[in-house]
């Protein structure tokens, strides 16, 4: 995956979409409640249905975003898979940023003032 | 002639339709954004539009990345929402207007845009939200989507992007019938929900963006999708579709309604009217000697 120059900025580019198949093929599946279900049931099954690398699996496993990312995630569709697992977008915030849930709330605020 | 009665731009981060569907408009949190959209209300039930073109990006309900196309034209007769994953509440379907969806696409194609046409298109938040935000008691216009892909790169160029409403623009102008038509851009402002410069808001370059988005838009028009990436952030991208829309209205606007507000959720929310100024144009188009609309003259 490209980052953009020193920003740490993930560019879903080619190479992301390519090695993130599987895993945003999965998230995409969690449009349909069925799919949800069965992944609730049973990951490590609806993993070898999606064909999941490895260290794809291990992410997911894990929870960690940023590694999910590395892996070719795409923002938009994590966030499926991420409710699923019970987050939402400013827990997302936090743990990538290592703060508290509370802390990357503020720092939100704070660019508002 | 249709007329193009002017141009809305509009967030839509999903928390917003969270907020509609346990009905918090008035609660303290959420009552200065919602209370922000009552002017374009007001402004949408006096311009009477007839049809709404909206400009949006799919997050992954109807596109996946087996086939990605950069930029779609609804050609549907309805357009259904569906679950996304998350909880939002599927909302009614909306009424298409196949006549002008293929209006846009035999003139996008002849002007050189190589859209893909879908006579089947599921439009997601980005949709629903601003047609609920705009309309709250349920949308009176017929409606085009057009999607504009910000999920993977390579991008269109913000250029490109208001190439493309340009061209959209002059199609709708040229289309025969008395309808008014309100054309819709979704998205941004600044945010970024990826990497650990995810909660990225940039309100200085959001203030410029709804300055000059009115007044210069050419400005905005030379960035590259990396640089508007490292201005607006990884999803902040999503000014393409403010930028279609401008280039839709025309070149002369006048401002009706702005507002800006940080934070929604992660997102800087933006909300912007604007209408076609004919005091600005050219005195040979206001004297009514220019062919067609101010837009050929580009």
């Amino acid at each position: 995956m490209t980052t953009l120059d020193d920003l740490d900025t993930p560019i879903f580019d080619g190479r992301a979409a390519q090695l993130g198949y599987p895993l945003n093929a999965m998230c995409f599946s969690f449009n349909d409640a069925g799919n949800r279900a069965r992944f609730l049931h049973d990951a490590e099954a609806y993993f070898d249905e999606f064909g999941l690398s490895e260290d794809q699996r291990q992410a997911v496993r894990e929870r960690d975003v940023l590694r999910m990312i590395a892996l070719g995630g795409n923002a938009y569709y994590l966030l499926k898979l991420a409710n699923l697992l019970g987050m939402d977008v400013q827990d997302i915030g936090a743990q990538q940023t290592g703060l508290t849930r509370a802390d990357f709330q503020a720092k939100l605020q704070a660019q508002g003032a | 002639m249709a007329t193009i009665v002017g141009g809305i731009g509009t967030s839509h981060v999903p928390a917003i339709g969270a907020a509609i569907a346990r009905e918090q408009q008035q609660t303290p949190q959420w009552k200065p954004f919602f209370d922000a959209y009552a002017p374009a209300q007001a402004w949408l039930e006096a311009a009477r539009p007839d049809v709404a073109v909206v400009f949006y990006n799919d997050h992954g309900l109807n596109f996946f990345l087996d086939a990605m196309p950069t930029f779609a034209v609804g050609a549907a007769a309805e357009y259904r929402n569906a679950d996304e994953g998350w909880g939002l509440p599927v909302t009614r379907p909306f009424t298409g207007d196949p006549e002008l969806s293929w209006r846009l696409i035999e003139d996008l194609v002849e002007e050189e845009f190589d859209i893909t046409s879908c006579q089947k298109m599921l439009v997601d938040h980005a949709f629903t939200i601003p047609m609920k935000l705009l309309w709250p008691n349920g949308a009176s216009v017929r409606v085009v989507p057009i999607a504009i892909n910000t999920v993977q790169h390579p991008l269109p160029s913000p250029a490109r992007c208001f190439k493309l409403g340009q061209a959209v623009g002059r199609a709708i102008e040229r289309w025969d019938g008395e309808a008014r038509v309100v054309v819709i851009g979704t998205g941004g402002l600044s945010h970024q929900l990826d990497g650990s410069r995810a909660g990225f808001i940039n309100k200085p370059f959001d203030r410029l963006c709804l300055k000059e988005i009115v007044e210069e838009p050419r400005c905005l028009t030379h960035y590259s999708v990396r640089e508007l990436v490292a201005l607006a952030g990884g999803q902040g991208v999503e000014l393409l579709m403010w930028l279609a829309m401008r280039g839709a209205v025309g070149e002369h606007v006048a401002r009706v309604h702005t507002h800006y507000q940080v934070p929604i959720s992660n997102t800087a929310a933006g909300l912007l009217v604007i209408e076609p100024d004919v005091h600005g144009e050219c005195p040979a188009f206001a004297l009514g000697q220019g062919e067609g609309s101010s837009l050929d003259q580009l």
